[in-house]
C-alpha cells in the first residue's frame, strides 16, 4: 500500500470513528446516566443541522451555529423530559416506543414546516491534497470537534459539581436523594446535556450530509450500536465502541464494498454483545 | 453483586433485541425489500391512513373514483411530497376541462410511508373498499412490485410514472416515465464522448440499481467505454469516505451515479468536499429527482450532468402553463418541479384520454384505447403510448446544473423509443406475458 493511499485510508477512519463517537455521545449520556434510550436522537440531530443550517444562513457564523444549535436542542430535550420521559422512568421498552412516536413526529412535523427539500450548507474548508488522494478539510474539524466533545463531558462528569450528583445518582439513586440531591432535576439535566450534545453533533455534521427531514434515521441506527456495544461507561464505552465499530466498517469497505462494511459492522456488533454482554466497558470499574 | 450484573445483561439483551425488531420494522422501508410482498394484502385494517379528496364542481354527474399511493412521508418523502401535489394537479386539470365522461375524478390518495407492505395494504384496500377504476402510483421499484400482483389479481388498470430500470411487460400495467433505453442510452454515450471512456458506478443497492448498473456495463460496452468499478450502496448509507477513497484509487473519468434517498444525498456533498470534481465528473440518471441540486449548494453540484424527459425549464407553451398552474396552487417559491413529477400529469392525462376515446371505463376498453397508440402533448413535450410495450416514445434532454438550482439543457434528443422495451415486450402478440427483462436476459 502507498504512503499516499495508507493515509488516506487512515483519515477517512478517523472521521469515520468520530461520526460514530459525536452521534453517539449524546445518546450514550442519557443512557448510561438514565437507562432511557431516545429513540428520537437521529431526530434531535436532525433538528441541530435544521437550527444551524438557519442560523448560517441568516448570517452567523458556523461556529457559533454549532453552540446555538446545542442549546435549543438541549432546550426541546428538557421540555420532552418534563413532558414525555419523567413518565415513564425505570420502563425501558416503553421509553423506546414513546421516543420512536415522538421521532416520527418530529420528521413529520419538519417535513410540514420547512418542507422536504431545503438548500443546505456546503462543505466549508476545501480539500487537503496528498499524492493522488484528498480529503475534505473539514473531515479534520469532524476529527478535532469528537476529541473537544469528549474532553467536554470527561469535564462535566469528573469536574463540576452537577457531574459529582450525576453520578451518584446513577450509580446509588437512593443513598443520593438521602444526602439531598434532587434526581429529578439532576435526570432532566442530564436529558439536557444528552440532548444538547445531539444538538451540537447535527449541527456539526450538517456540512457534510443532505439536510433532509428524514437524516436522522441513518444515524440513529449506528448511534444505537456504538452505545449498547460501549455498554455503561459513557465516554470510554463509547470511545472504544466507536473505534472498534467505525475501523471494521472502514477496513471492511475499503477491502471490499460499502455493504459488506455495513454488514461486518452489524456482525463485529453481535459477536462483541455475545461475547461480553454488557458491553465493552461493562467490566471497567471506573464508570465513566 | 451478582443480581446486578445479571440484570444489567437483560437490560442490554433486551434493548438490543428491541431495537433490532424496531430496525426491522423501520428498515423494511426505503425500497431496501426486494419487494417482499406476501400475503399482508389480506390486511386492509390500517387505522393510520390518511385519506384526501379531490373533486371538481365543473363536469356533473357521479363521481368516479381514482387512486394514487405516494411515500408521502419517511424517507422517500423527498419524492413522494412532488409526486402527489402532481397527482392532485393533474387530476384537478382533468376535472378542469369537465372531467372524463362528463363525469368528476375523485382522487383518493394514501400515504405509504416509505413501507413497502402498505402499498401492497393500499393496493387492496384502493381496489376492495374505495372501488378505484385507476391506480396510478408507486416510486421506487420494489414498491412498483410490490402492487402489481395486488392490481393483478384485482385486475384494475396500474399507471407507474417513474423512471425506473426498464423491462416491466404486463398487460394490465403502463409505464410512462423513462427506461434505460431512452435515458442512460442517451447519458452513457454523451459521458465517454465529451468526458471520457473510464467509468465507475455506484448504485443503490436494490432492484432499480442492481439492473441499472447492468445498462451502464452494456452502453459503456457499446460505446468504447469501460467500467472500472462498481460499488452498491445501501439506502440507509450516508457516510461515503471508503467510496470516496476507491474513486480516488481507481481515478476514473466519469462517475456514474445511480443512488437514491435522502441520504444518498450525502455523496454529492462529500464528493465536493473531497475535491473530486477537478478530474472526475458525475452524470447521473437519478440526480435531480428528489431535487438534489436545491439542497445542494451550486459549487457543490456544479458540472453534475443528467438526462430527463422534462426539464423545469424547457421552453414551451404547454410547459409555461404548467409551470403557471404548479406555481398557483403550490407557491411562486416551490424550489424545481422535477421530471418524475410531470410523469404522473402524463399517467393521468394518457389515462383521461384513453377513457374518452374508449367512451367506457372498462379496463378492457381503455387497455385497447391505450395500445392504439395515444398520444398527448405535456409539459415536456409530445408524449405517445407505444402499444405493445406499454411503454412511452418521448423527449430526451441532456441538463448540466445551473447557479439557480435549475438545469442548463445541453442536448436533445427528439422522441425516443423505449427500444429494449419494444425489442422483448409485445403485448398485442403475447398478452399474457408478465415479467421484467433485464439486459442480462
Amino acid at each position: 500500500m502507498a504512503a499516499d493511499q495508507a493515509l488516506a485510508l487512515a483519515l477517512t477512519t478517523l472521521t469515520g470513528i468520530s461520526v460514530l463517537v459525536l452521534v453517539a455521545l449524546g445518546l450514550a449520556i442519557i443512557f448510561g446516566m438514565m437507562r432511557i434510550i431516545n429513540l428520537a436522537h437521529g431526530e434531535f440531530l436532525m433538528i441541530g443541522a435544521f437550527v444551524a443550517l438557519y442560523c448560517v444562513r441568516a448570517g452567523v457564523p458556523f461556529a457559533v451555529s454549532v453552540l446555538v444549535a446545542a442549546v435549543v436542542v438541549g432546550l426541546f430535550g428538557v421540555a420532552v423530559e418534563r413532558l414525555l420521559i419523567q413518565h415513564l422512568y425505570g420502563r425501558l421498552e416503553d421509553t423506546m416506543l414513546a421516543t420512536w412516536g415522538l421521532s416520527l413526529i418530529m420528521v413529520q412535523a419538519v417535513v410540514l414546516i420547512f418542507g422536504a427539500s431545503t438548500r443546505g450548507l456546503p462543505t466549508p474548508l476545501g480539500n487537503v491534497r496528498f499524492g493522488r488522494y484528498s480529503v475534505s478539510g473539514y473531515s479534520l474539524v469532524l476529527i478535532g470537534s469528537a476529541v473537544v466533545m469528549l474532553a467536554l463531558v470527561f469535564w462535566l462528569f469528573t469536574r463540576t459539581r452537577y457531574g459529582t450528583m450525576a453520578r451518584a445518582a446513577m450509580q446509588l439513586p437512593e443513598t443520593a436523594m438521602i444526602v439531598g440531591i434532587n434526581t429529578r432535576t439532576v435526570n432532566m439535566v442530564t436529558f439536557g446535556m444528552g440532548s444538547a450534545l445531539a444538538g451540537a453533533a447535527g449541527a456539526l455534521l450538517a456540512p457534510v450530509a443532505g439536510v433532509v427531514p428524514s437524516m436522522g434515521q441513518g444515524y440513529i441506527a449506528r448511534a444505537f450500536m456504538t452505545v449498547i456495544v460501549g455498554g455503561p461507561a459513557v465516554l470510554t464505552g463509547t470511545t472504544a465502541a466507536a473505534a472498534l465499530l467505525g475501523a471494521v466498517d472502514r477496513t471492511v469497505s475499503f477491502l471490499s464494498t460499502q455493504f459488506y462494511g455495513q454488514a461486518a459492522l452489524l456482525i463485529a456488533a453481535i459477536v462483541l454483545l455475545r461475547l461480553m454482554p454488557t458491553g465493552l466497558s461493562g467490566r471497567m470499574r471506573r464508570q465513566l | 453483586m451478582k443480581t446486578k450484573a445479571t440484570q444489567q445483561r437483560s437490560t442490554y439483551w433486551s434493548a438490543f433485541v428491541a431495537f433490532v425488531v424496531m430496525a426491522l420494522v423501520a428498515t423494511a422501508c426505503g425500497g431496501g425489500g426486494a419487494g417482499e410482498t406476501g400475503d399482508a394484502g389480506e390486511d386492509t385494517a390500517g387505522g393510520d391512513t390518511e385519506q384526501g379528496t379531490e373533486g371538481g364542481g365543473e363536469a356533473s354527474g357521479d363521481p368516479i373514483v381514482v387512486g394514487a399511493i405516494f411515500d408521502e412521508t419517511g424517507g422517500l418523502n423527498i419524492y413522494g411530497e412532488h409526486k402527489v401535489k402532481a397527482a392532485r394537479l393533474s387530476v384537478e386539470a382533468i376535472n378542469d376541462e369537465g372531467g372524463v365522461l362528463g363525469r368528476p375524478l375523485e382522487l383518493v390518495t394514501y400515504d405509504t410511508q416509505s413501507t413497502n407492505e402498505k402499498y401492497t395494504q393500499f393496493a387492496n384496500q384502493l381496489a376492495l373498499q374505495d372501488q378505484a377504476v385507476v391506480i396510478q402510483g408507486g416510486i421506487t421499484s420494489a414498491s412498483r412490485e410490490a402492487v402489481r400482483p395486488v392490481v393483478d389479481r384485482h385486475e384494475i388498470l396500474y399507471f407507474y410514472n417513474e423512471q425506473y430500470e426498464g423491462g416491466v411487460c404486463d398487460r394490465n400495467v403502463f409505464l410512462t416515465g423513462v427506461v434505460p433505453s431512452q435515458q442512460l442510452a442517451a447519458l452513457i454515450p454523451w459521458a465517454i464522448e465529451n468526458v471520457g471512456p473510464k467509468m465507475y458506478v455506484l448504485a443503490a443497492d436494490y432492484n432499480y440499481g442492481q439492473i441499472s448498473a447492468q445498462w451502464v456495463d452494456r452502453y459503456a460496452e457499446e460505446n468504447g467505454g469501460e467500467v472500472v468499478g462498481t460499488d452498491f450502496i445501501p439506502l440507509d448509507v450516508n457516510e461515503f469516505g471508503s467510496t470516496i477513497n476507491s474513486l480516488q484509487s481507481a481515478q476514473p473519468d466519469v462517475v456514474v451515479s445511480l443512488l437514491v434517498g435522502g441520504e444518498h444525498i450525502a455523496f454529492y456533498r462529500q464528493f465536493a468536499a473531497a475535491g473530486l470534481g477537478e478530474n472526475m465528473r458525475i452524470v447521473s440518471p437519478t440526480f435531480g429527482l428528489g431535487n438534489e441540486q436545491v439542497v445542494l449548494g451550486p459549487d457543490e453540484a456544479k458540472d453534475i450532468t443528467v438526462a430527463f424527459p422534462y426539464f423545469q425549464e424547457l421552453d414551451t407553451p404547454e410547459n409555461t402553463e404548467f409551470v403557471e398552474r404548479w406555481h398557483a396552487e403550490y407557491g411562486d417559491d416551490y424550489p424545481y418541479i422535477p421530471d418524475q413529477a410531470v410523469d404522473e400529469w402524463v399517467g393521468w392525462h394518457l389515462w383521461a384520454q384513453a377513457v374518452e376515446e374508449a367512451g367506457s371505463l372498462e379496463r378492457e376498453d381503455v387497455i385497447e384505447a391505450l395500445e392504439g397508440g395515444l398520444s398527448i402533448d405535456g409539459p415536456g413535450g409530445t408524449v405517445t403510448m407505444d402499444g405493445p410495450s406499454h411503454h412511452v416514445v418521448k423527449d430526451v434532454h441532456i441538463g448540466t446544473v445551473n447557479d439557480e438550482g435549475g438545469f442548463d439543457v445541453i442536448e436533445s434528443q427528439e422522441q425516443v423509443p423505449p427500444s429494449f422495451e419494444q425489442e422483448q415486450c409485445d403485448l398485442i402478440a403475447n398478452p399474457d406475458l408478465n415479467e421484467q427483462f433485464t439486459p442480462e436476459d
